[in-house]
C-alpha cells in the first residue's frame, strides 16, 4: 500500500513536470509576447524589457530557470503588473476564491447528493421529473446566464440580493448558487443514476430478503456502494471550483483567482499563465490522489499492491 | 399432516411496455412441517416469480393479480409492509441462485449475517450476536469463523458464500426455507456439500424447504416432493419415488431423459425436448406444452386440460391421462 502511493506520488511529479512542459511550449509558441503591445515601444525599448526578464535567453534556458524557481516556490514576477509577483495574485487570490469555492462545495454536496437520491428511490414519480428537470437545466444553461438571471430577479427586481460583492454572507448567495449550479445538476445525474443501479443488485434484494425497511436498505447497503462513481467525479469537481471560475468571478465582482486564467493568456503575462496552470494542475492531480484514498476506505475490495 | 404454507390460484404477472407477461398462471401447491419440496423447470416455467410471490420481492413491475399464499392462517398477498419485514427472514427466509452477488461487497461477512439476527431480536446483545454468528459458521463448515467473520465477501470463493448465505438465512431458525437454485452457479463437487448440509439442518431443525432448480438429479437427491412447473402452470406434482418412476406428463418424462447418464453407452445420443418455452406475454389456449410435445393431439391445442389424480399425492394435467383417451402407440401412457 505505502509502496503503490509512493510510486503514485512520483507518477504525479512526472505528469506535473509534462504539464509545465507542455504549457511552457505552447505558450511561447503563441504568436506575441508581454510587451508587444498597441502602444508601439521603440525596439531599443522592447529589447531592454526583454533582457530583463531574460526573454531574450533561449527557451530552453528560460525553462530550467523557471524550474529552478518553482522549486523554491517562487512563481516568478508578473510580466505586465510591475511590482507584482505571481505568488501575490495567488495568495491575494486564492483565499476569496477558495472560500468562495469551499462554500460552493457544501452547497453542491448537500444538494446533489440527496436529490439523486430522491430521484432514485421515486425513479419514474413526479419527485423524480422535477429533480431530473431542474438537473437537466443546470447542465445545459451556461453559468453567465444562470447569473444573469439570477440577478435580474434576486438584485434587481426583488433586491434583496446584492449583485457584487462578498462583503456579506449575502453575497455568497447568488454567486455559489451560479458556480455550484452545473456541478448540483452533475453529480445528482450521477449519483441517481448509480444508486438505481445498485439497487438492481442481487445483495439489495438479499438486504430486503432479511426483512429490513427500504430506508435501512438504501442508507446502509446501496448509499455507500452508489457513492463509489460520484465520488470519482467529486475529486476534479472540488479542484474546480476551490480554484475558481472566471466567469462567475468577472460577473459577481469576486477579486478571486478566476480571472488570472484567462486575462494572463490574453496579456502572454507568461509567469501568470505558468503560476495558475501549475497552481490548478497541483490542485488537480492532488483531488486525484485524494480520490484514490478514499476508494480504499470505502471499498475493501481495492487494495493497492 | 398440517401445512406450513399453502398457495391457492396464484397469478403474477409483470407489466412491461411488450404488454403483460403472464409469469405465474394460477399455480396451486402446499408444503408440510419438515418437508423439502422440489419446484422443477426451465427458465421462464415461472418457478422463482412463484417463490418470489410468496415473500413479495418481486421487481416494482410484477403484480399479483389473483389467488391466496396462507401462511400461519394469514394471507401474506394481503398482509402489510410491516408485517411482511418481519415474516422475511425470521419465518420464512430466501437463498439466492448467485452468491458471488448476493453478498454487499462492502460489509464484512459477519456482521452481514448479525444483522439478520438484530433487525429481528434487537434486544440481544451485540456479544452475544456475534457468539451465535461464530456458531453458525461452524454450523456451515466454515473453517476458522473467528478469522472469517471480518473478511469480505470477495475473499470467499462461490461455495463459501454460499454457505454465509445460508448461515444467514437459518439465523433465525425459520420455518420456511425458499432456496431458489442454490447450487446451479457453483462446481459439481460444492454442489453434493451444500445440498448434504441443507439436508442436515433441515433434519435439525425442521425447517420445511422450497428448492427450486433445474436439475432433476438434485432434486433425487434432496426432495421428499417435486412440482414441475411449465408455462406458468404446475403441469404434475408427485412423491420423489413416482415422478422418477411413473412420470404422468410428457414434459416430465422430456426432463428425465435429457439427464445424461454417465453408465449410457456413448453412442446413444442425449435426448433434448426440441423448441423454446412459449412467450408469456402471449400464453397459448390450451396446453403450453403442446408446441413441443410429441404425443399432442388437436384438443391440446385448445383446451388447457384439468388436473387428474394418478395415485396418492400424485396428479398431472395431461388430456392423455383422461380415462378416455384413446389407448394405442401413440399415447406413452396406454400403450
Amino acid at each position: 500500500m505505502v509502496r503503490y502511493f509512493a510510486k503514485r506520488l512520483g507518477l504525479m511529479l512526472i505528469a506535473l513536470f509534462l504539464i509545465i512542459l507542455v504549457t511552457f511550449v505552447i505558450m511561447h509558441a503563441v504568436p506575441g509576447g508581454p510587451f508587444t503591445s498597441d502602444r508601439n515601444l521603440s525596439e531599443e525599448v522592447e529589447a531592454a524589457l526583454n533582457a530583463k526578464y531574460h526573454l531574450d535567453d533561449p527557451l530552453p534556458k528560460q525553462f530550467f530557470d523557471y524550474l529552478k524557481g518553482l522549486l523554491h516556490g517562487d512563481f516568478g514576477p508578473s510580466y505586465k503588473f510591475t511590482g507584482k509577483t505571481v505568488n501575490d495574485f495567488i495568495a491575494n487570490g486564492f483565499p476569496v476564491s477558495g472560500k468562495l469555492g469551499g462554500i460552493t462545495i457544501i452547497f453542491v454536496v448537500l444538494a446533489s447528493i440527496p436529490m439523486g437520491i430522491l430521484a432514485a428511490v421515486k425513479n419514474g414519480k413526479w419527485q423524480d421529473m422535477v429533480v431530473m428537470a431542474v438537473a437537466t437545466i443546470g447542465v445545459t444553461i451556461p453559468s453567465f446566464v444562470i447569473a444573469s438571471m439570477l440577478i435580474y430577479i434576486f438584485s434587481f427586481r426583488m433586491g434583496a440580493l446584492p449583485s457584487f460583492g462578498l462583503d456579506s454572507w449575502k453575497g455568497y448567495i447568488l454567486p455559489v448558487i451560479t458556480l455550484g449550479g452545473y456541478s448540483v445538476s452533475y453529480l445528482a445525474r450521477q449519483m441517481r443514476s448509480s444508486l438505481l443501479e445498485v439497487m438492481g443488485q442481487d445483495y439489495i434484494r438479499t438486504a430486503r430478503a432479511k426483512g429490513l425497511a427500504e430506508p435501512k436498505v438504501i442508507f446502509k447497503h446501496a448509499l455507500r456502494n452508489a457513492l463509489i462513481p460520484v465520488i470519482t467525479v467529486l475529486g476534479p469537481t472540488v479542484a474546480n471550483l476551490l480554484t475558481g471560475s472566471f466567469v462567475v468571478e468577472k460577473i459577481f465582482a469576486v477579486p478571486g483567482l478566476g480571472v488570472h486564467f484567462v486575462n494572463s493568456v490574453s496579456m502572454r503575462d507568461y509567469t501568470t499563465i505558468m503560476g495558475v496552470t501549475v497552481f490548478y494542475a497541483t490542485f488537480l492531480l492532488a483531488m486525484v490522489f485524494i480520490v484514490d484514498v478514499f476508494y480504499c476506505l470505502i471499498d475493501p475490495r481495492i487494495k493497492y499492491d | 399432516m398440517e401445512p406450513i404454507l399453502q398457495i391457492e390460484n396464484l397469478k403474477t404477472s409483470f407489466m412491461t411496455s411488450n404488454g403483460e407477461v403472464q409469469a405465474v398462471r394460477g399455480v396451486s401447491f402446499s408444503i408440510n412441517k419438515g418437508e423439502i419440496l422440489g419446484i422443477v423447470g426451465e427458465s421462464g416455467s415461472g418457478k422463482s416469480v412463484t417463490s418470489m410471490s410468496i415473500l413479495r420481492l418481486l421487481a416494482d413491475t410484477a403484480v399479483i393479480k389473483e389467488g391466496s399464499i396462507t401462511f400461519e392462517g394469514k394471507n401474506l398477498i394481503d398482509v402489510s409492509k410491516k408485517e411482511m419485514r418481519g415474516i422475511r427472514g425470521e419465518k420464512i427466509s430466501m437463498i439466492f441462485q448467485d452468491p458471488m452477488s448476493s453478498l454487499n461487497p462492502l460489509i464484512p461477512v459477519g456482521n452481514q449475517v448479525a444483522e439478520m439476527i438484530l433487525e429481528h431480536h434487537p434486544d440481544r446483545k451485540k456479544e452475544d450476536v456475534k457468539k451465535e454468528v461464530l456458531e453458525l459458521f461452524s454450523r456451515v463448515r466454515i473453517p476458522e469463523p473467528e478469522k472469517r467473520y471480518k473478511c469480505f465477501p470477495h475473499e470467499f470463493s462461490g461455495g463459501m458464500r454460499q454457505r454465509v448465505m445460508i448461515a444467514m438465512a437459518l439465523a433465525n431458525k425459520p420455518d420456511l426455507l425458499i432456496a431458489d437454485e442454490p447450487t446451479t452457479a457453483l462446481d459439481v463437487t460444492i454442489q453434493d456439500q451444500i445440498l448434504h448440509q441443507l439436508r442436515e439442518l433441515e433434519k435439525e431443525y425442521g425447517t420445511s424447504i422450497i428448492f427450486i432448480t433445474h436439475d432433476l438429479g438434485v432434486v433425487a437427491e434432496l426432495c421428499d416432493r417435486v412440482i414441475v412447473m411449465y408455462g406458468g402452470l404446475v403441469m404434475e406434482e408427485a412423491s420423489i419415488d413416482d415422478i422418477f418412476e411413473k412420470p404422468g406428463h410428457p414434459y416430465t418424462m422430456g426432463l428425465l431423459v435429457s439427464i445424461p447418464d454417465i453408465k449410457q453407452d456413448k453412442s446413444v445420443r442425449l435426448m433434448p425436448i426440441p423448441g423454446s418455452p412459449p412467450d408469456m406475454t402471449n400464453p397459448p389456449k390450451g396446453c403450453p406444452f403442446a408446441p413441443r410435445c410429441p404425443y399432442a393431439r388437436k384438443i391440446c391445442a385448445q383446451e388447457l386440460p384439468e388436473f387428474i389424480e394418478l395415485g396418492e399425492g400424485h396428479r398431472t394435467r395431461c388430456f392423455l391421462q383422461y380415462p378416455d383417451a384413446p389407448a394405442d402407440e401413440h399415447n406413452p401412457f396406454r400403450r
